[in-house]
C-alpha cells in the first residue's frame, strides 16, 4: 500500500487514499494536546491511535475531520492540501463516541442526510441509503426513529450514514465505548469486516487496547501529543519500543535485572533484549505475565524464583496468579486448566519464558 | 489484513425480568405514585378552576338575584366604549403574533449560535436574558416613556408595544429555549451534520432547530400568555389593549357582569390559543421521542 492512491474491491469507481498528518500541533492555553505530530496513514489502511485520556487521539482525528484547527502542521489526502478546508468540505465520515444520529429524522433519513445536501436524487438517495443499511445489516429498522432502536443499532447506523457520502476516509471517535462488552465485540468485528469491503482508509481512536489490537492494520500509541510507537500489533504487543508503550499494551512485570552482552539477566535467568544496543548495567526488564510459568513446588528450598500465591483471579480461558517472591510480586498469566490446582498460600516455582525482553532504565518496582 | 467472519445482525436486547418481589414493590410504589399524582393535580386543579368557574358564574348572574343570563356575554360585542373593546381583542392577539415572531426569530437562532459557536458569551447573553425579570414593569415604563413620546412622532398604533413586549418575554423563552438546548447533545450532532457536508445555516436550521420544536412551542405559549394578560406597561404609555380594555369596562359600566364575560373570553381565548400551540406540537412531534 505504498501508492497514495488504490482501487477498493467493493465499488470500482472509489479511490483510496492516503492521508499524511506532517508537523501538526495544538495547544489549548498551556496544555499541549498534540505536539509536532507526524502519521501516515496508506490508503486503504485501517490505523487505530491508542492511549491514556488527555494523550490526544481525539485531537489529532477532530483536526483532521475539520472540526478544530491545528496552530501548525499540514494535512494533505490524497496529495491535495486540506488544513484549511471548513469541515463541510472536507468529505470525510466521522463516527462519534456520542449518539449522533438526528433525532427528529428516522433511519432512512438520518443516512439519505449526507446526499439529500449534495442535491442527490430522491430515488437515487433512497436507494443508496437502502444499501448502506444492507450494508450494516438493518434494512428493517429503516422508518424507525433513533430512539426506538438500541445503542448498538445506532452506531451501526451511523456508521452507514457517514460511509453513505462514499467519504474518503473515515473516522471513527471511540464508537464503541458507550456500549456493553458483547455488543462491542460484534460492532468492532463487523466494522472492521465493513472497512475491509469498502476499502476506506480509516483512522480509528480508543482508549481500549483490546480493541486497537483486534482491528487495526497498525497501532500507534500516544502520550503527551506524540506517537510513541506505530507498528502492527503483534509487534505493539511483543517488541514495544518504549516502556511507556510496553506498559500500556498489556500487562507487566517490572523486575530488577542486569543487562551485559545483549542479553538481560533477570533473578538468575538471562532473557534476549528488543533492542540490542541497550546500555550495559542495571536496568529494569519489562517481562509479560503469559511468558511466565508456574509449578507447585514441594521441596520447600527457597530460590530467586520461588515463592507464594497470594491471589488468582479467574479471567475465563485464562487466571492470572499473584505471586509474592519476597522482595517483590509478579503477575503469571496461565491457561485456567493450569491454574485449577493453585491455592492461595500454595508455594510455586516460576519460570519466565525467554522472549525478547525491553529494559526501563528507571528503578524497578511492583508487577502492574 | 486478517479475514473476518460474518457478523450476526444484532437485535434489540430483551427487556430484563424483574424477580416477583421486585415486581410486588414496584407496583406498590407506583400505586403511591399514582395517587400522590391524582392529590396533587385535584388540589391544583381546584386552585386554579375554582376562580375561573367562579367568573363564568359571576358573568352569568341575571338582572335579580339567582337568575341566569347571557346579557354579559353579548354586551362584549356591543360595547362601543370609549375604548372600544373588539379592536383591544384584535390589537391583543396582533400583538401576541408580532412578539412570539419577533421573539422566536431574534432569540432562536442567537441562542443555537451561542451555544455551537461562541459558548464564552453564554453567560453574558443569560445575564442579558434574565435583565427584564429583575426590573420592575414600572421602573422598566419610567425608562421607556421617553423612547415611546419619540416613537409616537411615526406611528401611533398599539401594535408598537411590542418592542417593549419582548423584552417582557426574553426572560420566559430563554429558560424554554435553554431548557430545549440542553436536552440534546447539539455540539455533536452539529459535528455530525458539517461531518456530513452541512453549513452553518443547514446545520442551525435542519438539524438543530427541529429538536427544538417542544421548547419552541413552550416559549410561545409563555409570551402569548404574557402579552394576553399585560396591563403595566400599556395602560401607562395609554396604550388599548384587552387588559386595559377590561380596566376600563370595569370603571365605566353599570353592568359589572361585561367585567366578568370579558375576561373570561379573553381567558377562553388564551386557552383555544395554547391548545393550538399544543395540538401543532403533538402533530410536529408525532412517532418522535
Amino acid at each position: 500500500m505504498s501508492s497514495t492512491a488504490t482501487r477498493t474491491q467493493s465499488d470500482p469507481a472509489r479511490i483510496a487514499v492516503e492521508v499524511q498528518l506532517r508537523g501538526l500541533s495544538r495547544r489549548y492555553g498551556s496544555v499541549v494536546a498534540l505536539d509536532n505530530l507526524d502519521l501516515t496513514v496508506q490508503a486503504g489502511e485501517l490505523i487505530a491511535l491508542l492511549g491514556p485520556s488527555g494523550c490526544g487521539k481525539t485531537t489529532t482525528l477532530r483536526l483532521l475531520a475539520g472540526l478544530e484547527d491545528a496552530d501548525t502542521g499540514r494535512i494533505t489526502v490524497g496529495g491535495r492540501d486540506i488544513t484549511r478546508l471548513p469541515a463541510s468540505k472536507r468529505d470525510m465520515g466521522m463516527v462519534f463516541q456520542a449518539y449522533s444520529l438526528f433525532p427528529h429524522m428516522t433511519v432512512r433519513q438520518n443516512v439519505a442526510f449526507g446526499l439529500r445536501l449534495r442535491r442527490i436524487s430522491s430515488a437515487h438517495r433512497d436507494r443508496r441509503a437502502l444499501e448502506m443499511l444492507q450494508l450494516v445489516g438493518l434494512e428493517t429498522q429503516a422508518d424507525r426513529y433513533p430512539h426506538q432502536i438500541s445503542g448498538g443499532q445506532q452506531q451501526r447506523v451511523a456508521l452507514a450514514r457517514a460511509l453513505a457520502i462514499q467519504p474518503q476516509v473515515l473516522l471513527l471517535d471511540e464508537p464503541l465505548s458507550a456500549l456493553d462488552a458483547k455488543v462491542r465485540a460484534q460492532l468492532r468485528d463487523q466494522i472492521r469486516r465493513i472497512q475491509l469491503e469498502v476499502g476506506i482508509t480509516t483512522l480509528f481512536v480508543t482508549h481500549d487496547q483490546e480493541e486497537a489490537l483486534a482491528i487495526a492494520d497498525r497501532v500507534g500509541v500516544m502520550q503527551d501529543g506524540r506517537i510513541e510507537q506505530l507498528a502492527p500489533p503483534t509487534e505493539i504487543y511483543s517488541r514495544p519500543s518504549t516502556a511507556f508503550v510496553a506498559e500500556f499494551v498489556g500487562l507487566s512485570n517490572r523486575l530488577a535485572g542486569t543487562v551485559s552482552a545483549g542479553t538481560v539477566t533477570v533473578r538468575g535467568r538471562n532473557l534476549p533484549l528488543v533492542d540490542l544496543s541497550t546500555p550495559e548495567g542495571p536496568a529494569t526488564a519489562i517481562v509479560r505475565p503469559e511468558a511466565v510459568t508456574l509449578s507447585s513446588d514441594s521441596s520447600g528450598e527457597s530460590g530467586p524464583l520461588v515463592g507464594t500465591v497470594i491471589a488468582i483471579t479467574f479471567l475465563g480461558a485464562t487466571s492470572r496468579v499473584t505471586v509474592d517472591l519476597g522482595d517483590t510480586t509478579i503477575l503469571a498469566q496461565l491457561p485456567t486448566s493450569d491454574a485449577s490446582d493453585l491455592r492461595a498460600g500454595s508455594r510455586v516455582s516460576l519460570t519466565i519464558r525467554p522472549d525478547p525482553v525491553l529494559v526501563s532504565a528507571d528503578a524497578p518496582v511492583a508487577s502492574e | 489484513m486478517a479475514a473476518v467472519n460474518e457478523i450476526p445482525a444484532l437485535g434489540v436486547p430483551a427487556e430484563p425480568q424483574a424477580p416477583q418481589g421486585v415486581r410486588g414493590l414496584r407496583a406498590s410504589q407506583r400505586r403511591r405514585l399514582n395517587a400522590f399524582r391524582y392529590v396533587a393535580f385535584t388540589i391544583f386543579g381546584l386552585f386554579f378552576l375554582l376562580p375561573l368557574f367562579a367568573m363564568i358564574r359571576f358573568s352569568l348572574e341575571g338582572s335579580k338575584p339567582g337568575t341566569w343570563s347571557v346579557a354579559a356575554w353579548k354586551q362584549i360585542a356591543s360595547y362601543q366604549g370609549p375604548p372600544p373593546l373588539l379592536p383591544a381583542i384584535e390589537i391583543t392577539l396582533e400583538l401576541a403574533v408580532i412578539t412570539s415572531l419577533v421573539m422566536l426569530v431574534l432569540v432562536v437562532p442567537t441562542m443555537i449560535w451561542v451555544k455551537l459557536r461562541v459558548q464564552w458569551f453564554s453567560r453574558v447573553l443569560e445575564f442579558l436574558c434574565l435583565l427584564p425579570l429583575t426590573i420592575p414593569a414600572i421602573v422598566l415604563v419610567v425608562g421607556l416613556a421617553p423612547i415611546y413620546n419619540r416613537i409616537e412622532r411615526y406611528n401611533v398604533s398599539a401594535l408598537m408595544l411590542f418592542w417593549a413586549y419582548v423584552i417582557l418575554a426574553l426572560p420566559y423563552a430563554y429558560r424554554a429555549l435553554t431548557a430545549g438546548l440542553t436536552a440534546m447533545d447539539a455540539t455533536t450532532l452539529s459535528e455530525a451534520a458539517r461531518s456530513l457536508g452541512a453549513r452553518w445555516f443547514t446545520v442551525m436550521f435542519r438539524v438543530i432547530a427541529p429538536n427544538m420544536w417542544q421548547a419552541i412551542l413552550n416559549a410561545l405559549m409563555l409570551t402569548v400568555a404574557l402579552v394576553l394578560g399585560e396591563f403595566t406597561i400599556a395602560y401607562p404609555l395609554t396604550y388599548v389593549n384587552l387588559q386595559v380594555e377590561l380596566f376600563s369596562i370595569s370603571r365605566n359600566t353599570v353592568n359589572a357582569g361585561v367585567l366578568f364575560s370579558a375576561s373570561a373570553a379573553t381567558l377562553l381565548v388564551a386557552f383555544a390559543l395554547l391548545l393550538i400551540l399544543s395540538y401543532v406540537g403533538r402533530r410536529l412531534r408525532r412517532g418522535r421521542p
